[in-house]
């Protein structure tokens, strides 16, 4: 992630007067080439980022036109601070992302060691298991919404067949964390584990060879061997789920529309867009949700850092 | 041998395809759109030229705008470019409102909600000067609707409202001689079918209808309230939603989910509602009239059991139906508002709306054609007895532009409600939210 080509070997401040002609030609050359680069980022980045943060700060509708948009300070972030439906909604975004991101990483850890290890069929497992991902959300969400319907669906008739419960409920209304939690970590789980395998397959067969010459179990080698270089392969899994799961809109709107108390972020700040027609207050909420996320991100990072040196 | 084997299959794609073209084309022209009259005229002054429509995506809704389109093609020579809009009608709202705010031409003529008119009025071309007298046709509460500050800013095309559809066989069976008056009637026999169905039919529910949060649940809500004399949520530019009458009904209403109706139906809209009770697992159902003509095509699991009345009424009330439906309206950016307008006329016109009503089971906002000896053959929610019920509006015209954002506190709230929460403890948070909302206007 951090690997952005640089233009030249950075030279240090001291040495900076004894670069040559061709070094300061060179670096002149690099930046030339990364300026297409660098034209695209502030276009599809740093443009619609500063727009959002521009509109937040007034008080633009929808339908633009009919009243003029006024600059109004910080009076959305005010309003932010005292709306209650968005602090719901963060709290359940949070617990959403807590529960999947961790049954999805030890799923995934799971899965991944089984098609990791040799055993006839393996390359089409491997290809099965990427199916959910493979279906688009909104189809997986629409067809589980089906499957989970409280009068029709295959869900209830398998759970009061085999006696799990006593009859048939309203995941909806009743479960609706765990329904749109089963669904995320149904979909996501094969990518973690692709991500994860991807990581165990890098690790050299000599080790586990070299462990086993002397005399460590499969235990052993599993938490002394790849647990430990898996490690930037397990991060990186943990920070895509994790980001995803914060953004999370599909499912929910899928699920259960505007309906209160069960709405993602990325849901409450669609409907105070589209249907509410408040784009600068909207903008305020998508400030929000963009510090919150990258609070995570600077989490993540520091932990990666850290456990760097 | 790969490759062979994928020509194969995109060759089988391809005729499947083909076929199932070929057969939607057939559809539609069997059903034979009508004539426009005084083509010759409209075609030398706008022959050729070309427009786009955003309309129907529901039901049979984009094969009868098709085959109209290319009637009016072929009749004026103005090309018709027909894009169905999304079928949830806030989403067909945010698309719209997009458009119009970016001042587009890519919109000619547009498919508008009854309850749309105020917030797209400044938008909209006024249609007065040239379907002025085409309007006089229809219903005068709907032109009413459409008319902003003195400009009618858009033409009804079909109407809609919520109806009681019931079991004929059913009640018979239970010894009743007739549908139920008041809700409390319709709760009682919801509950006595219910329990004597149960036994050969688990999934048997006394009574579905709209309770997911979005628009319809709007719709549903207001329905209960007006026909309990509690009043239309927004009186006289008053916030009156919560008061005691309101509460009332809309207790009586929580009280029976998970009783007589499923505790699932918090997250019905249409299609749920029509899918149980066709499907023989209701004994009423409130819906829109289209679901009538679902009901009534061979295959349907309840065709020639049900009949369709108007909805009961509180204790201190009469029946009422919420309005919906579908205006056209013209952009006042498209590049041909002429060719539009002309479209719009033959649209909106009684022979367009005769051939809805019979194909589609559409709701004909013109009045002779709604009294139509064949078209009420074939929708008999068109009876005076029904036709005649009370209508009520949803609040639009206080709110313009805010209109959705009142109706999402609406139906978040009665949501809210169905779901557990006490109307004594949800009704004065709508008020002081719908009052907010006024204010700011």
């Amino acid at each position: 992630m951090s690997s952005v080509a640089t233009p030249a070997p950075v030279p240090r401040r001291g040495r900076r007067r004894r670069r040559t002609k061709l070094q300061r030609r060179q670096t002149r050359f690099a930046w030339l080439l990364l300026v297409p680069a660098l034209a695209v980022v502030a276009f599809v980045a740093i443009y619609p980022l500063g727009r959002t943060v521009y509109q937040s700060f007034t008080d633009q509708e929808f339908l633009a036109g009919i009243t003029p948009t006024k600059w109004v300070g910080l009076d959305n972030y005010h309003q932010l601070i005292h709306d209650t439906i968005f602090r719901d909604t963060v709290v359940l975004t949070i617990k959403f992302t807590a529960i999947t991101v961790s049954i999805e990483f030890l799923l995934g850890l799971t899965i991944a060691l089984v098609v990791n290890s040799h055993f006839k069929g393996r390359g089409i497992m491997r290809a099965i298991m990427l199916v959910p991902w493979a279906i688009p959300t909104v189809v997986a969400a629409k067809m589980w919404l089906w499957m989970l319907d409280d009068t029709y669906g295959v869900i209830n008739d398998l759970f009061v067949r085999t006696h799990l419960i006593s009859h048939n409920q309203s995941w909806i209304v009743q479960h609706p964390l765990v329904a749109v939690s089963a669904v995320d970590i149904w979909k996501t789980a094969p990518f973690v584990a692709l991500l994860l395998l991807a990581g165990m397959q890098v690790i050299p067969n000599d080790l586990y060879e070299a462990a086993s010459v002397d005399g460590a179990n499969q235990l052993q080698q599993f938490w002394r061997i790849t647990l430990p270089l898996l490690r930037p392969a397990i991060l990186v899994a943990l920070i895509f789920r994790t980001l995803d799961a914060l953004r999370v809109f599909d499912v929910f709107q899928v699920f259960f529309g505007y309906r209160l108390g069960s709405q993602s972020m990325a849901v409450y700040n669609q409907s105070v867009i589209t249907q509410d027609g408040h784009v600068g207050y909207g903008s305020a909420v998508s400030v929000a949700i963009f510090l919150i996320i990258s609070l995570f991100v600077v989490i993540y990072v520091t932990v990666v850092r850290v456990s760097d040196e | 041998m790969k490759h062979r084997r994928l020509l194969v299959l995109a060759g089988v794609v391809g005729v499947i395809a083909l076929i199932v073209s070929l057969s939607v084309a057939a559809a539609a022209a069997t059903i034979g759109a009508p004539k426009v009259p005084n083509a010759a005229a409209i075609k030398k002054k706008y022959g050729g030229q070309k427009i786009t429509f955003v309309g129907d995506s529901v039901g049979n809704g984009h094969v009868r705008d098709a085959a109209l389109a290319k009637r009016f093609t072929h009749d004026t020579g103005i090309q018709v470019t027909v894009e169905p809009h999304s079928a949830a009608s806030d989403q067909a709202y945010s698309q719209l409102a997009r458009a119009f705010s970016e001042k587009s031409s890519s919109i000619d003529v547009a498919m508008i909600d009854v309850v749309w008119p105020g917030a797209f009025a400044p938008y909209l071309v006024n249609l007065k000067p040239k379907l002025g007298k085409q309007s006089k046709l229809h219903l005068a509460s709907i032109v009413a609707n459409d008319t902003i500050n003195g400009k009618l800013v858009a033409m009804p095309w079909f109407g809609d409202y919520g109806i009681l559809y019931y079991r004929k066989d059913l009640l018979k069976k239970y010894h009743y001689s007739a549908p139920p008056k008041t809700w409390a009637d319709l709760f009682t026999m919801a509950k006595k079918i219910q329990t004597g169905e149960r036994s050969s039919n688990p999934n048997f529910a006394g009574f579905v209808f709209q309770g997911n949060a979005y628009e319809g649940l709007t719709c549903n809500a207001l329905e209960w309230i007006a026909s309990a004399g509690g009043g239309h949520i927004i009186d006289n530019g008053k916030v009156t939603i919560d008061n005691a009458k309101a509460r009332k009904i809309l207790d009586a209403f929580r009280a029976q989910i998970g009783k007589v109706t499923p505790t699932g139906v918090t997250t019905y809209q249409e299609d749920q509602t029509e899918h149980a009770f066709d499907n023989g697992d209701a004994a009423f159902a409130r819906n829109w009239p289209y679901q009538y003509g679902i009901g009534a095509t061979a295959g349907s699991k309840v065709k020639g059991k049900f009949g369709v009345t108007v909805l009961p009424h509180g204790a201190s009330g009469k029946p009422v139906g919420t309005v919906g439906g579908w205006q056209l309206a013209v952009s006042k950016f498209s590049k041909h508002p002429g060719a539009a307008i002309e479209f719009v006329r033959y649209m909106t016109s009684p022979p367009v709306e005769k051939f809805d009503a019979i194909t589609n089971s559409n709701v004909p906002t013109i009045v002779s054609v709604a009294k139509n000896k064949a078209v009420v053959k074939a929708n008999p929610y068109l009876k005076p007895a029904i036709a005649s019920v009370s209508r009520v509006t949803r609040p639009a015209k206080f709110l313009g532009t805010h209109y959705n954002e009142a109706s999402k506190v609406v139906y978040q709230g009665i949501n809210q409600i169905l779901t557990g929460s006490s109307s004594s403890q949800v009704l004065p948070q709508i008020k002081s939210k719908l009052q907010q909302i006024l204010k700011s206007k």
